[in-house]
C-alpha cells in the first residue's frame, strides 16, 4: 500500500467517525416524550437479583411477587396468595391458599413446591442469604395439596405474615443450580410485572412488561434503572434529558424546583439517624449524660440546616407518621432542663464550661462513616448541642472497618430503619439478648422494660397488645435513652411529570432502587 | 524469531506466578473484609451469626498460601473460579468486560499512533519553526496533564456545554440493544481521551526520531540526489526516525492499561476497570488474580511485540542474537 492511499484511508476513517458521532448525538433516551418507557437514575445496584441470596425481601422487586404485598399504605395485601393468611394453632400456624393460573415469565404455572424451595433454600445455612436471621421462627414450611402452603413457626409471631412479602422463585430452573453462584443471580425468572432484559454491571439494569403477569400487563411496557453513584452527575443527567427520574439529596432535588416539566415527591421514611450511646463507657453509659443529651439536641434546627426541611424529628426509632407512634413524647430542645439533669446527678462544671464528676470529664468520641455528608453534618451539629450543655464530644471520622472494634465504647452516628412492622427496626435495635451481636444492638442497650415490651409486642396477636407494648417501650425509651434519635430523613426523587397515578410510601432505610415512587410502576398511567 | 517468543513465553511462567502469589498475600494483609463486601449494605444489618456463617460459606479464613494453590491448580485445568463480588464465574466477567476494554484500548492507540506520527513529522519537518513550538509545547503540556482531568474537562466541553456527545455509558441510557451505531458515538470521547493521553511521548519520540534522521547522511544523500522532499521525509527519515518508538510500544502498554483504568471509571464504560477496582476493594482473591494475570500477561506480550517489531525493522539487529 502506498503511503498516499494509506493517508487517505485515514481520513476517510476519521472523517466516518466524525459523521457517525454527529448523527448520533448522545444524552438523548430515544423518544424522550414516550409515556411508556422511562429511565431512572438511582444510586446503586442490587448485588444479586436472587432473592434466595436477599433482593427484594421486603416485596419491593418488579421481576418476582410474594405470597402477599404490600399497598401505598403499608397494608398487607394478598399477591400469589389469593387470600392473607389463615392463621391457626395460637398463631403458630400459616396456612396459605395460592391464587390461580399464576405462571412464571417462562410459562411455568407456579406452584405450592416453588414457595416449599424458596422458603426452605433461604433457609438452609449453606445459602449466602444475609437475612436469614428474618425468618428465625420458621420451623418447618411444607406443601398441602395442589394449592396450599403451609408455616409452621417455633413459637408465635405476630409480625410473621409481613415476612411473607419474601419473592417466589421457580424450583424448575433455580433448583437445578448452587443458590451462591448460579446463573440465577443474573437472569432471573420471576411472576412479577416487569422482565429483566439486560444488566450491563454497574451501567444500568433494562426491564420490559410481562405479558404473562397475573395482574394484568403494564402500561408502562419498558422501563431503565440507570446506575450513577454520584448526585451531581445524576442531577447533570436529569437536567439534560437523559434520565426521566432520579433520587436526589435535598440541595440538588431544589434546583428542580423552578423546572414545571418536572415534579419533586418527598417521600417519608423509618430512615432515622441517631447517635449510639454505650453502655460500656462511664459517661455515655450514665443515665443522667444520656437524658442531658437528649434534652440538649436541637432536632428542628438539624432538619432546617442539614435536611433544608426536608425530614422529621426523631423523638424515638418510629416516626412521627407511624401509626404506631406515641403523640405525646414529643418534645423540644431545652437546655435548662438538661442542665438541671446533670446537677442532680452530681456532674459539675468545670473552668472550661464541660462538667465533671468525681473527677471523670463529660467526654466522649463520636464516630461516623467517612464520605457520608448527612452524617457528618448530624455529628456537628450533636457535638455542638452537647457542649452548650456542657458535655464535650469528639467527633471523628472512620470506615467502617475501623468503626465496628470500637462500636463497643464509642459512640457512632447511625442510621436504621425498616418498614414492615414496628418488630423488625426495633427488636434487633433494642433487645438485650442481641447486645454487641454484629451491627444489632449497637449502643448494648438493656433495659428490662424495653426487653419485655419487645416481646410481648413479637408474641401477641392482639393489635390493641401490641400497640399497647410499642406505647410502653416508647415512653421507657425517653426515659433512658440509649441512643440520642436525632432526625428521619425524607428521600427525595424528581421525576417527568408524563404520568398519573404517582405516589410513594413510608420508606425504610434503604431506597432508591427498590422504593421510590416507582414502586408501583405498573400502575402508572400515562397522562391524559 | 520463534526461539525468542518461546524463551519470553518460559520467562513468563515465573513471573506469572510470582504476580499472583503476591496479590493473593497483599489482598490478604489489606483492611478490607471480604465477608462486609459481599453483604454489601446488607452486613451494617447483620447479627453476628450470619457473619460468621458468611465468612464460613465463603472461606475466607483459610490461609492466603493455601488459597492460592487452590486457585492456581483450578486455573491450570481452565476453571478460573467464582467472583464472590460479582456473583459470576470469574471467566463470564472477563468475557462480558475483556471484549470492551479491548475495542477502547485498539481504537485509542492507533488514533494515538496515527496522530503522533503526523504531528512528529510535522514538527521535525523544520524543527523551531511556529509548527514545531506549538507541538512540542503542547505535548509537554498534555504529558503533565493527568488524565482523568482531561476526561472530565472533556465531558464538561462536548457533554455538557455542547451536547454533542454522550457522558457515559457503552449505549444510550434507555436503550436495551447494544447496536454499532450507539457503541461509536459512546466511544469517540473516552477513546480520544485515552489517545491524547498517549499522544505526547509518541509525538516527542517522533519529533526526535525523524529530525536526528533529517542530519543523518543517508538523508542528506538523498536530498543532494534530488528526491522529492515528501520522498525524503516519509521514504527516508521517517523509516528509520521510527524504529526507536517501535521499542516503546511495548513498554507503554501497562500505561495504556492504568491510563485505560482510569478514562472507565470517569465514562462509566463497562470495561474491566470497574471490575478490577470492585474486586481489589472487596478482597475478591479469584477475580483479582486473573485480572492480574491478565495485564501481567498483556505487559509481557507488549515488550515481546516491541522486540520483535525491533528485529524486523532494523538490519542492525539479528533477532537470533536477542
Amino acid at each position: 500500500m502506498s503511503t498516499r492511499r494509506i493517508r487517505g484511508a485515514a481520513v476517510t476513517a476519521a472523517l466516518t467517525a466524525a459523521v457517525t458521532a454527529c448523527s448520533a448525538p448522545g444524552g438523548g433516551s430515544g423518544d424522550g416524550t414516550s409515556a411508556e418507557s422511562v429511565v431512572l437514575g438511582v444510586a446503586s445496584e442490587p448485588d444479586t437479583l436472587s432473592p434466595l441470596l436477599g433482593y427484594g425481601k421486603d416485596g419491593n422487586s418488579k421481576i418476582f411477587d410474594g405470597l402477599l404485598a404490600r399497598d401505598a399504605d403499608l397494608r398487607l395485601k394478598p399477591a400469589l396468595a389469593s387470600a392473607l393468611p389463615k392463621i391457626t394453632d395460637g398463631g403458630r400456624t400459616y396456612t396459605y391458599t395460592l391464587r390461580d393460573g399464576v405462571e412464571f415469565s417462562d410459562g411455568e404455572p407456579l406452584t405450592p413446591a416453588d414457595v416449599v424451595y424458596t422458603y426452605r433454600t433461604v433457609l438452609d445455612a449453606k445459602t449466602n442469604n444475609t437475612f436469614k436471621s428474618e425468618l428465625d421462627a420458621v420451623e418447618e414450611v411444607e406443601a398441602s395439596g395442589d394449592d396450599k402452603v403451609v408455616f409452621t413457626l417455633k413459637y408465635p409471631y405476630a409480625p410473621f405474615a409481613a415476612r411473607t412479602v419474601l419473592p417466589i422463585v421457580p424450583e424448575h430452573i433455580a433448583g437445578k443450580q448452587d443458590p451462591n453462584t448460579g446463573s440465577f443471580n443474573t437472569e432471573p425468572v420471576g411472576t412479577g410485572p416487569y422482565v429483566l432484559t439486560g444488566w450491563s454491571k454497574g451501567e444500568k439494569l433494562s426491564f420490559k412488561a410481562n405479558p404473562r403477569y397475573w395482574g394484568g400487563k403494564p402500561a408502562m411496557k419498558t422501563f431503565t434503572m440507570a446506575v450513577i453513584a454520584d448526585d451531581n452527575v445524576r442531577a447533570t443527567r436529569l437536567r439534560s434529558g437523559d434520565l426521566d427520574g432520579a433520587v436526589l439529596p435535598p440541595n440538588l432535588a431544589a434546583t428542580f424546583k423552578g423546572d414545571d416539566a418536572k415534579r419533586t415527591y418527598e417521600a417519608r421514611s423509618y430512615d432515622f439517624r441517631a447517635v449510639t450511646l454505650p453502655t460500656a463507657h462511664r459517661v455515655t453509659g450514665d443515665r443522667a449524660i444520656r437524658r442531658a443529651l437528649d434534652a440538649a439536641v436541637d432536632r428542628e434546627a438539624m432538619i432546617a440546616r442539614i435536611l433544608d426541611g426536608a425530614g422529621r424529628p426523631a423523638y424515638g426509632p418510629l416516626p412521627v407518621d407511624d401509626p404506631a407512634f406515641s403523640k405525646d413524647i414529643e418534645r423540644t430542645q431545652d437546655l435548662g432542663r438538661a442542665g438541671k439533669i446533670l446537677d442532680e446527678a452530681g456532674w459539675k462544671p468545670g473552668k472550661d464550661g464541660i462538667r465533671s464528676r468525681d473527677g471523670q470529664r463529660a467526654s466522649f468520641g463520636l464516630l461516623y462513616p467517612s464520605g457520608d455528608k448527612v452524617r457528618q453534618d448530624h455529628a456537628l451539629a450533636y457535638a455542638s448541642d452537647a457542649k452548650k450543655a456542657g458535655i464535650d464530644v469528639t467527633v471523628e471520622s472512620a470506615t467502617w472497618e475501623v468503626i465496628e472494634p470500637r462500636m463497643k465504647d464509642t459512640a457512632v452516628l447511625a442510621g436504621f430503619g425498616s418498614t414492615g412492622d414496628p418488630d423488625f427496626g426495633l427488636y434487633t435495635l433494642l433487645h438485650s439478648s442481641l447486645a454487641g451481636d454484629g451491627f444489632n444492638n449497637m449502643a448494648r442497650y438493656d433495659n428490662p422494660a424495653v426487653d419485655r415490651a419487645l416481646d410481648d409486642g413479637r408474641r401477641s396477636q392482639d393489635p390493641q397488645t401490641r400497640g399497647a407494648a410499642y406505647d410502653k417501650l416508647q415512653r421507657a425509651l425517653v426515659q433512658d435513652p440509649g441512643y440520642t434519635f436525632l432526625t428521619h430523613i425524607d428521600h427525595l426523587y424528581v421525576l417527568a411529570d408524563r404520568w398519573d397515578g404517582l405516589n410513594t410510601q413510608l420508606e425504610p432505610h434503604e431506597h432508591g432502587f427498590a422504593s421510590g415512587p416507582w414502586w408501583n410502576i405498573e400502575d402508572w398511567q400515562p397522562k391524559k | 524469531m520463534a526461539r525468542l517468543a518461546g524463551r519470553r513465553a518460559l520467562f513468563a511462567v515465573p513471573v506469572l506466578l510470582v504476580v499472583t502469589f503476591g496479590v493473593f498475600a497483599i489482598a490478604a494483609a489489606s483492611p478490607f473484609d471480604p465477608v462486609k463486601a459481599y453483604a454489601g449494605t446488607a452486613a451494617l444489618d447483620a447479627d453476628q451469626q450470619t457473619l460468621d456463617r458468611l465468612r464460613e460459606n465463603l472461606g475466607v479464613d483459610r490461609p492466603f498460601a493455601a488459597r492460592w494453590w487452590h486457585w492456581l491448580t483450578s486455573a491450570l485445568t481452565g476453571d478460573l473460579g467464582h467472583s464472590s463480588v460479582m456473583r459470576q464465574p470469574v471467566a463470564q466477567v472477563i468475557g462480558e468486560r475483556l471484549v470492551w476494554s479491548a475495542l477502547l484500548c485498539v481504537v485509542a492507540f492507533a488514533a494515538a499512533v496515527l496522530a503522533g506520527t503526523l504531528l512528529g513529522v510535522l514538527a521535525a519537518r523544520r524543527p523551531g519553526s511556529l509548527v514545531d513550538r506549538t507541538v512540542t509545547s503542547l505535548a509537554y503540556t498534555l504529558e503533565a496533564a493527568p488524565v482523568f482531568w482531561i476526561a472530565l474537562l472533556a465531558i464538561w466541553l462536548f457533554a455538557l456545554r455542547w451536547d454533542v456527545l454522550p457522558a457515559g455509558g457503552l449505549t444510550d441510557t434507555g436503550s436495551a440493544q447494544v447496536t454499532p451505531g450507539q457503541v461509536t458515538s459512546h466511544l469517540v470521547l473516552p477513546a480520544a481521551v485515552l489517545a491524547v493521553s498517549q499522544l505526547p511521548w509518541f509525538t516527542l519520540y517522533v519529533r526526535q526520531g525523524v529530525g536526528d534522521a533529517l542530519a543523518e547522511d543517508p538523508v542528506r544523500g538523498a536530498r543532494a540526489r534530488g528526491l522529492s522532499e515528501r520522498t525524503v521525509l516519509l521514504g527516508h527519515a521517517l523509516r528509520s526516525g521510527l524504529l526507536p518508538v517501535l521499542t516503546l510500544i511495548g513498554s507503554r502498554v501497562p500505561e495504556l492499561i492504568t491510563g485505560a483504568l482510569l478514562v472507565e471509571s470517569v465514562f462509566s464504560w463497562p470495561g474491566i476497570a470497574a471490575a478490577t477496582v470492585e474486586a481489589a476493594t472487596a478482597v475478591d482473591f479469584p477475580l483479582l488474580a486473573a485480572l492480574t494475570t491478565l495485564a501481567t500477561a498483556a505487559v509481557l506480550a507488549g515488550n515481546l511485540l516491541a522486540d520483535l517489531l525491533y528485529g524486523l525493522f532494523d538490519p542492525r539487529v539479528k533477532l537470533s542474537d536477542m
